[in-house]
């Protein structure tokens, strides 16, 4: 077992300060002369780094390590709810592809589900190499233990060496378990994924609440898991040709038991607030008529955004008081916002500075949004927005591509 | 019904910046609290029990200090609290703490339903509970918005689905991860905190495990390595675009694009 020691008979009074001084989690406490390393220690050895020298030492025991060679390939699980494939699939297996193109492994995807074997062709048409489908009636809902046995089976089959699965609700809930059940390393949420010459993959994620950046590696169990979240990896161009082949798998039905019985599925209701909205159009007092705001509706329902505004469009009745931003209105903090036609007065910009993209259009150079906003655009928003609206549209990638 | 919730004790703040030259951690203070989700799941406990009967356990896993984490939990009305702590468990990461912490559970005896919270703050993976039940052998249930009705031998609870709400019946014993404002948390009790102070939390070591193969725990049974830390690039360009109305919504269109809007 790999340890951390601490040389006793190197210390002293100041050794002994200074060691509990450079330890990040107090897990080094001086006790009567000598030094005791207590529960608290993350073994992240800066007291071996940066503590006096050689005092503290790091003793590793090589691991058995796995044999990398039978480990072949890239797996992707397909997320849906009933069939219903979401579109972060199509972005891991964008990743995976690149993955993959750096050691020459093949693309799989897993799809776990009821009557999914017609599903399963569209994602050939995306560079899959194969598609790995479990259709029974039993696996209709997403349990657990029928899911992760599913998983399991295609696992032991193709050994994939890595496997990407999508933060969503049931990535969460699968990926774990089935992590658990081969014994091996899962990193939730990574935003970056790199493909090393020995088969390890990079996986970068945020710890401490986005404070900082971990790179970590899974380098002696296979297979490496990682979930991903939607909308940070790049979906591929649909191809006009499927290719690669479907695979049905049969599964013993012994492991179709579960002891969960789903009773009962609503659909949402989808509530408008724009507290929660991921992309927003705020308008502010350029706007010059109500009928305009058909404009600025299209432009929103282009983005799948959220229509919002400031004070004296509430005032005018041109939307509503809960879609006002601002100190007296709501605070929002969306990945993308784009404010028309609002100079930004400290009580609109203290209810939205905090947004992840910030565009602005006005055609005051001056106007005091554009020191908040990440990209400025000097213009008049009667001219702008029409184009946009024109531009998204043509800019929209065509069925498939060549 | 004999019921036991996972916590964990996390900084206080998760404001923690790296050195940039050393890539040391720097920790504001050392204050630490109960992570916040793990409330919902104590207060669920205490419902369960005002209604059905029986005991709340509570676990934890960390070092000595982590024991105030479990008085808090007694303040709320848990009964008993054990603690799982060695330095053989130091540096695990998902996998090997699930299968500690699994372990520890093994000791407590039958238990019908075991409590999560979300997620930690700290960690922030909501791994960890649905790996603790592959290692215990039972079903789970993750991201429970609504408790329903507790029969006899199961549970029905609403869990979350993004775009839909599925009503699902599961057989004890299970685990179950309960989303926040699942019920409003209950305030430590000042009374209680009298009538507990002297409350024994039992610590389980290394020794008291029934799977002593040290491979499995802290460092040497985590299959991550942290390569390196770093300090997260920040966005804090600022462009001005000038042009005609064609000329931006060109502009705009492209960057909307590389950002993934369009």
């Amino acid at each position: 077992m790999s340890k951390l020691i601490c040389h006793q008979e190197k210390l002293n009074e100041s050794i002994i300060q200074a060691l509990v001084e450079v330890c990040p989690f107090n897990a080094l406490e001086a006790k009567n002369g000598t030094l005791e390393i207590t529960a608290a220690c993350k073994m992240c050895k800066i007291c071996v780094k940066k503590g006096p020298k050689g005092v503290m030492e790091f003793v590793e025991e090589v691991s058995t390590t796995v044999d990398k060679d039978l480990w072949k390939g890239i797996g992707v699980y397909v997320d849906h709810v009933e069939g219903e494939i979401h579109p972060v699939t199509y972005e891991l297996i964008g990743k995976a592809k690149e993955l993959a193109a750096v050691v020459n492994f093949p693309v799989y995807c897993v799809f776990i589900g009821n009557d999914i074997k017609d599903k399963a062709q569209e994602l050939l048409y995306y560079g899959v190499d194969e598609v790995f489908v479990y259709d029974y009636e039993e696996l209709n809902h997403f349990r657990i233990e029928p899911y992760t046995a599913a998983f399991e089976d295609f696992i032991q089959k193709m050994k994939p060496s890595s496997l990407l699965v999508g933060a969503t609700t049931i990535g969460r809930s699968l990926a774990p378990r089935v992590a658990a059940r081969f014994q091996t390393g899962l990193t939730a949420d990574c935003t970056t994924l790199e493909m090393k010459e020995n088969t390890d993959l990079v996986q970068i994620r945020p710890a401490f609440g986005g404070n900082i950046m971990a790179q970590i590696i899974c380098p002696n169990t296979r297979p490496q898991m990682a979930t991903v979240r939607y909308k940070v990896m790049d979906a591929p161009e649909k191809q006009c040709e499927p290719k690669g082949k479907i695979t049905l798998c049969e599964l013993d039905p012994s492991k179709l038991v579960s002891a969960i019985k789903v009773l009962k599925v609503t659909r949402k209701e989808i509530e408008e607030n724009i507290s929660d909205a991921e992309v927003i159009i705020a308008v502010g007092r350029a706007l010059k008529s109500e009928k305009d705001m058909a404009m600025i509706q299209e432009l929103a329902q282009l983005l799948g955004a959220q229509i919002a505004g400031t004070r004296p469009l509430v005032e005018a009745g041109w939307i509503n008081a809960k879609q006002q931003i601002g100190l007296s209105g709501r605070t929002v903090k969306p990945k993308l916002i784009i404010t028309l036609g609002i100079s930004g007065a400290v009580q609109f910009a203290a209810g939205m500075n905090s947004s992840e993209q910030i565009f602005a259009i006005n055609k005051d150079p001056h106007a005091s949004i554009f020191n908040i906003a990440h990209y400025g655009i000097i213009g008049d928003i009667y001219e702008v927005v029409p184009q946009l609206i024109e531009d998204i549209k043509s800019s929209r990638p065509l069925a498939c591509a060549r | 019904m004999q019921i036991l919730v996972c916590i964990k004790q996390v900084p206080g703040t998760s404001k923690i910046d790296v050195d940039p030259i050393t890539g040391v951690l720097k920790r504001d203070g050392v204050d630490s609290k109960m992570n916040p989700y793990d409330l919902f799941a104590i207060e669920t406990a205490l419902r369960l029990k005002e209604q059905k009967g029986g005991t709340i356990k509570v676990i934890s896993m960390g070092p000595p200090q982590a024991k105030e984490v479990i008085k808090e939990a007694f303040m709320m009305g848990a009964d008993e609290g054990v603690l799982v702590s060695d330095r053989k468990f130091a540096g695990a990461d998902v996998l090997a703490t699930s299968y500690a912490i699994s372990q520890g559970v093994r000791q407590l005896g039958n238990l019908d339903l075991i409590l999560c919270g979300k997620q930690t703050t700290d960690g922030d993976t909501a791994q960890v509970g649905p790996e603790m039940a592959e290692y215990l052998g039972i079903p789970h249930i993750a991201n429970v918005l609504k408790i329903i009705e507790v029969k006899e031998s199961s549970i029905l609870v609403e869990m979350d689905m993004a775009n839909t709400i599925e009503m699902a019946e599961i057989q004890f014993p299970c685990l179950l991860t309960v989303e926040k404002d699942i019920f409003q948390p209950r305030l430590p009790s000042y009374k209680k905190k009298l009538s507990t102070k002297d409350r024994e939390i039992k610590t389980i070591t290394f020794n008291d495990l029934e799977d002593k193969n040290e491979k499995r725990y802290g460092l040497s049974g985590s299959p991550t390595q942290v390569e390196r830390i770093f300090p997260p690039s920040v966005n804090s360009d600022r462009e001005t675009w000038t042009g005609t109305g064609a000329e931006l919504s060109s502009q705009i269109t492209d960057k909307l694009k590389q950002l993934k809007f369009i």
